[in-house]
């Protein structure tokens, strides 16, 4: 009887086993917020207040996930997207978040967008361990696998930026005395120190004046003149748009005639070199790592077409000239690359796991030869970028892509 | 926005007794009732709803204060935002930079916007209405800036970030339902002695200076003084507010307090009841769940159904939902006694 008993007993668990072993196998493994006909994906973006003309990003990645959804989804799952409106207030950003994987059960976060917000997010994302993937924000701090394994920017962070300046000044202005004048925050501070450490032992020496301003201060005329008589050659500015611009037109003023580098966040055509003055910005240097939608360069290629026609079936056509809506088509294309690599382990672990090994990754509205790689130590996707002049009307890309060593 | 007489006339001192026990016994009684409710409440909805209704409580603190300087006292400000910012960078700047713990970041942070709203409210004196909208917006619209210029002790446009509250080891609850323990005591204390102090002579000085100064003044009543009194007290509450939300957010940045928050507190104020406390409850309830359900309702215009929401709230309920709610009791009251005393006169023919 014991004997029998014992068999029985044996058989049946290994039936379980079995029959549980093939039901996950059968249904895939699965996280919160998965299952085999849906993926749901929570974000949060400012739609109102003061950074809403970011909120195209947002409506720019809804968008894509719908194309994906019509063509079957991803192996067969649809994508459920919850974008909430937080208006760019990071208390407002800690509740959405929370409702979205509280109550909602989303499977990650993706693009939320700010500094401020995500900072807001940051802990709890990481305490809870919910994939918090492609930050819409470029600064360094997002980019720290070792005590932030759940989020994971998308951006050329700032200091990458920086380097690519410092090794072309390396290159081709071995001699220079650079200004730099910068906004007296993270940000600004993230650029500066970017810089220092891209020209190494020689920062010392090369940077003979640095100037800061407050986001309240009325103008940097001052700051310029000064930066000036330190009779530097190269001026490095970091700033926001508005900045940018008086910057630009004190140094034309003035009639100081250094190699000027601008910043990517401050080089927008219409918002910066515009009101500027178009003929006081030639010769500025800047950076970028996308296809500008309004260069006519880009408009004959299938890539362009294709993004166009999306633009225009999804009553974005007011939005064509707007690079963010290229940023956020680009982010939901990464984000669908990824789930796709996740196959039907569709885990919180596993989506990390993927997420942190990119390889070579290429998205159609990025440009040629920019290719997005991670690995467990890099969480920064996009790290190449192209230099380009300013020539009175538009941007115009030299050289080669150059890659920034990681920060 | 009409002046409301809620509080301020004698209750209905009629000693009837029910089931042998006074009416201030079952006041208590119900008192304690929903207190106990509301300390169950955290244990019957997920974490996430604890942590709304947390923020609810502390919406409410603000526009209790608010109440008091705009209701009770005929002040409008359009800048408690900023009041509720130097409450919660108060605290934020205490535990961060000095580790105190969170628990006694509240009395600091109240103390310093009841400094600041003293100093505020002493050139307020020289405003009256519209006037003093303008000023305290102008603090509103400020307060992000100066808290981006200061950035050596506020972190600049990064905010600060702070170490999430642990509950106590051994009670065997969590962060969410103990802060909102801790919010609803201090809901409690704040409404308590907001109670005592406006239903008693301090009220009533408040009342008298909003309805008619002159007369107050000549029968005693130092405007000055009062003014400056309910504006202090009143930027208390909110400070007191702003530090719980910066321990329950556990992160304060500029970009926490716009304009927008300010003119929250206010809508919240008008929709629960500007002159009374327990409206306070439903302006935090406002503020924290209608611009939700408007999201829900519409992706494409959440502001407007924000905006008909309030017009139609304030349209059935031109004193608020709990002003009205108390000016309908009162009629229901009146008319009982009436019928009462009809009654009486009734039997007295017949005799």
């Amino acid at each position: 009887m014991k004997v029998k008993h014992a068999v029985t007993a044996g058989l049946s668990a290994a039936g379980l086993i079995l029959a549980s072993g093939l039901a996950a196998w059968a249904a895939g493994q699965y996280g919160p917020g998965a299952s085999d006909t849906e993926i749901k994906i929570g974000n949060t973006m400012p739609y109102s207040g003061p950074a809403s003309s970011y909120g195209i990003i947002g409506k720019a990645e809804a968008a894509y996930f719908d194309v994906i959804n019509k063509q079957g989804g991803i192996n067969g799952r649809k994508i459920t997207f919850i974008s909430r409106d937080d208006g760019y207030s990071p208390p407002k950003t800690v509740e959405l978040v929370r409702q979205l994987v509280e109550q909602d059960q989303v499977l990650l976060l993706f693009s939320t967008l700010g500094t401020p917000p995500n900072m807001a997010i940051h802990g709890y994302v990481n305490e809870n361990k919910v994939p918090h993937l492609f930050l819409a924000t470029g600064a360094d701090q997002w980019n720290d696998p070792k005590h932030f394994p759940w989020t994971m920017m998308f951006l050329p962070s700032y200091s990458i930026e920086s380097h690519i300046y410092a090794r072309y000044i390396l290159k081709n202005l071995p001699n220079a005395k650079i200004a730099v004048l910068y906004q007296n925050d993270d940000y600004g501070k993230d650029y500066l120190n970017g810089l220092r450490d891209g020209l190494g032992d020689k920062a010392a020496k090369m940077i003979v004046a640095t100037q800061s301003y407050e986001t309240t201060d009325p103008t940097v005329d001052s700051q310029i003149v000064a930066l000036r008589s330190s009779g530097a050659d190269v001026l490095f500015t970091v700033a926001i748009p508005k900045f940018a611009a008086q910057a630009i037109r004190k140094v034309y003023d003035i009639d100081w005639k250094p190699t000027h580098f601008l910043n990517s966040v401050g080089n927008g055509v219409g918002t910066t070199m515009k009101s500027a003055g178009m003929e006081k910005g030639i010769g500025i240097i800047s950076a970028t790592y996308l296809k500008d939608p309004t260069d006519p360069q880009w408009q004959d290629t299938p890539e362009y077409k294709e993004w166009l026609a999306f633009m225009n079936d999804h009553n974005l056509s007011a939005s064509i000239a707007d690079a963010q809506s290229v940023v956020g088509y680009s982010y939901a294309q990464t984000m669908v690359a990824v789930l796709k690599a996740c196959g039907d382990n569709l885990t919180r672990e596993n989506v990390m796991k993927q997420a942190a090994s990119i390889h070579d990754l290429k998205l159609p509205m990025l440009l040629p030869g920019v290719t997005l790689n991670t690995s467990p130590d890099d969480f920064d996707p996009v790290k190449q970028m192209q230099l380009m002049k300013f020539d009175g009307t538009t941007w115009r890309r030299f050289g080669d892509l150059v890659s920034g060593a990681g920060s | 926005m009409s002046k409301s007489f809620a509080g301020v006339l004698p209750q209905d001192a009629a000693a009837a007794r029910y089931g042998g026990l006074g009416i201030a016994a079952w006041r208590w009684i119900g008192a304690l009732a929903l207190i106990g409710l509301a300390a169950a409440l955290p244990f019957t909805v997920s974490n996430y709803h604890a942590f709304e209704l947390t923020l609810v409580m502390i919406y409410a603190i603000a526009v209790l204060g608010l109440n008091i300087l705009t209701g009770y006292n005929g002040q409008i400000s359009l800048g408690h935002g900023g009041f509720f910012a130097a409450g919660a960078y108060t605290a934020a700047i205490l535990m961060h930079r000095y580790g105190v713990p969170y628990w006694a970041t509240l009395a600091p942070a109240g103390l310093v916007c009841f400094a600041l709203g003293v100093l505020f409210g002493l050139p307020a004196l020289r405003f009256e209405g519209p006037y003093l909208a303008l000023v305290t917006l102008a603090m509103a619209v400020a307060t992000p800036q100066l808290l981006k210029y200061f950035d050596s002790w506020t972190g600049g446009q990064q905010g600060i970030n702070l170490v999430k509250v642990q509950p106590p080891p051994g009670l065997g609850i969590d962060r969410d339902r103990w802060l909102y323990l801790v919010v609803l005591v201090v809901l409690l204390v704040a409404m308590r002695v907001a109670a005592n102090m406006l239903n008693g002579r301090t009220g009533r000085a408040f009342v008298a200076v909003r309805d008619h100064p002159i007369a107050a003044a000549a029968m005693g009543i130092d405007i000055a003084r009062y003014k400056t009194l309910a504006f202090g007290t009143s930027t208390l509450f909110t400070g007191i507010a702003g530090a719980l939300s910066a321990i329950v957010i556990s992160f304060v940045a500029p970009e926490s307090f716009s304009l927008f928050l300010s003119l929250s507190f206010l809508v919240g104020s008008a929709v629960g009841g500007i002159a009374t406390i327990s409206g306070a409850i439903v302006g935090g309830l406002f503020i924290e769940f209608v611009p939700n359900l408007a999201n829900d309702i519409s992706d494409a215009a959440p502001w407007a159904i924000y905006g008909l929401a309030m017009l139609l709230l304030m349209y059935a309920m031109p004193r608020g939902v709990a002003g009205s709610v108390g000016l309908w009791l009162q009629r229901f009251r009146s008319r009982r006694v009436a019928l009462r005393e009809g009654d009486k006169d009734h039997k007295g023919r017949m005799s």
